[in-house]
């Protein structure tokens, strides 16, 4: 039962992922309409176990005091300061529709975003502190990589068309075409490999899904 | 013990100095009318202080980035609730049931399925936090990543294999001469291939042509490298332009 009812389900529905996408008629459609949408529910009310998986992290590090703790308030105190705002709605509160203004715009517009955008902006030093230290011409192939990577950091910006107006047109080039052959080529093999696991999904040979007492 | 309280005063100094920095900042700023004191003026300060907070980490790991990244999760999180509530929970679950009844008991029973059963299904997830039943959680994750392998296998074969391949073989010699653009897209995607092809020892042409894809992949790794970069930049000239502009007028 703990194993081969998880199996059964996977199995039904494997197949009716396959068949309801090569069955051209309305009620395939429809059945796949409402079990798309229906998982769409199903994820969302999984999502709230994460959260609550977080936030009971938090909570012992509090309760325990562990180093540390005090930053663990602030992510309760931006975690209240967004729900509250969030649930209030504008007055409309939560069972209405959601009002696209007030304190949650205003949150998104100067917390949220920033933070963001902030983050993944630190990327780009790590990035290239990561490249200052990687792109070492040593062999051909990493001079192929350095060669390219400058001409299309170079490229993409509008001083270099200002200087010479080949330079955004062979950064384009290398976008649309060697890097384009690549991609296609991974993309075949991304393909075989996702039809060959999703078949040992349905087929039952993969089970890590089942948390590895399967 | 005393080098935790060592550490403990040295962060409240860094934080009492970031704030008072901070109040004079946007003291004079408010002072000399460069910022207005409202809602828009109150929230480019505080997402300065977050940007700049956030931006300290450059330096070192330190108590004001730990501040803000926290607080971060934290909204982040709350905002991702919020989302999922109003954009999924609240019109599939529980304004749909005002959709459910009629005089057809088929609708009706099929529209009140399509609440129940995906709701069910989410909610088994949650006997995980009760070992003794966890394994009832199964059903759920065999019903999602069932469908998903099922759904997957005629939705990669067309996107990603169906249709990379037509125009992977487009004409490479035609009235108006050689296309270069479909010869090396052509030559990029079997030398690839075959670099990737571990059934045979890569040695002689086999090798050679091996070798030409490896170079095609440095120039694709390098071409996606250097557009992440870019991309990385940009959104950094927007935090400096927000902070040297909007915050500090000191750009236009």
């Amino acid at each position: 039962m703990k194993k081969n009812l998880p199996l059964t389900i996977a199995f039904i529905m494997g197949w009716l992922g396959i068949l309801l996408d090569y069955i051209p008629h309305k009620v395939s459609e429809v059945l796949m309409t409402s079990i798309t949408k229906g998982l769409m529910v199903t994820i969302a009310i999984v999502a709230f176990l994460g959260l609550y998986s977080l936030l009971n992290m938090h909570w012992i590090k509090i309760k325990r005091k562990n180093a540390g703790w005090g930053y663990s308030l602030l992510v309760f105190a931006g975690f209240f300061f967004m729900l509250i705002f969030g649930l209030y709605n504008q007055g409309d509160l939560f069972w209405k529709a959601q009002v696209e203004q007030g304190m949650v715009e205003w949150i998104y517009t100067y917390i949220f975003t920033p933070c963001q955008e902030t983050m993944f902006s630190i990327l780009a030093f790590f990035i290239a502190s990561a490249a200052y230290r990687t792109f070492r011409a040593k062999s051909m192939e990493a001079g192929i990589l350095l060669v390219a990577a400058v001409l299309v950091m170079f490229g993409v910006v509008p001083i270099s068309g200002k200087i010479w107006s080949g330079f955004p047109e062979i950064a384009q080039w290398l976008l649309e075409y060697p890097n384009m052959a690549v991609k296609r080529a991974i993309f075949f093999g991304i393909a075989l490999g996702v039809v060959s696991m999703s078949l040992r999904i349905i087929f039952g040979i993969e089970r890590s899904y089942m948390g590895g007492e399967g | 013990m005393e080098a935790n309280q060592s550490n403990l005063k040295k962060d409240s100094i860094v934080i009492v100095l970031f704030f008072l920095a901070l109040i004079v900042v946007n003291g004079i700023l408010v002072g000399t009318g460069k910022l207005k004191f409202g809602t828009e003026g109150f929230g480019i300060m505080v997402a300065a202080a977050l940007t700049i907070a956030l931006y300290s980490f450059l330096y070192q790991d330190n108590p004001i980035f730990k501040m803000a990244e926290h607080f971060y999760v934290g909204v982040a999180t709350a905002y991702l609730f919020i989302v999922t509530w109003y954009s999924v929970i609240l019109p599939d679950v529980i304004l749909a049931w005002k959709d459910v009844g009629g005089t057809d008991v088929w609708v009706t029973i099929s529209k009140s399925l399509a609440i129940i059963v995906p709701t069910i299904l989410g909610l088994l997830v949650y006997t995980r936090l009760v070992p003794r039943i966890s394994w009832v959680s199964r059903i759920t994750f065999a019903a999602m990543i069932g469908f998903g392998a099922g759904f997957a296998i005629p939705n990669y074969i067309t996107s990603h294999i169906l249709k990379q391949a037509k125009p992977s073989m487009l004409s490479l010699w035609t009235a108006a001469g050689p296309q270069w653009g479909a010869i090396v897209i052509f030559v990029g995607v079997i030398t690839t291939l075959v670099y990737f092809f571990f059934s045979v020892e890569h040695k002689g042409s086999i090798g050679f042509i091996a070798k030409v894809g490896v170079w095609f992949l440095m120039i694709s790794f390098g071409a996606s490298f250097g557009y992440t970069v870019m991309a990385r930049v940009s959104l950094l000239i927007g935090r400096v332009s927000f902070l040297f502009g909007e915050w500090i007028p000191l750009i236009n």
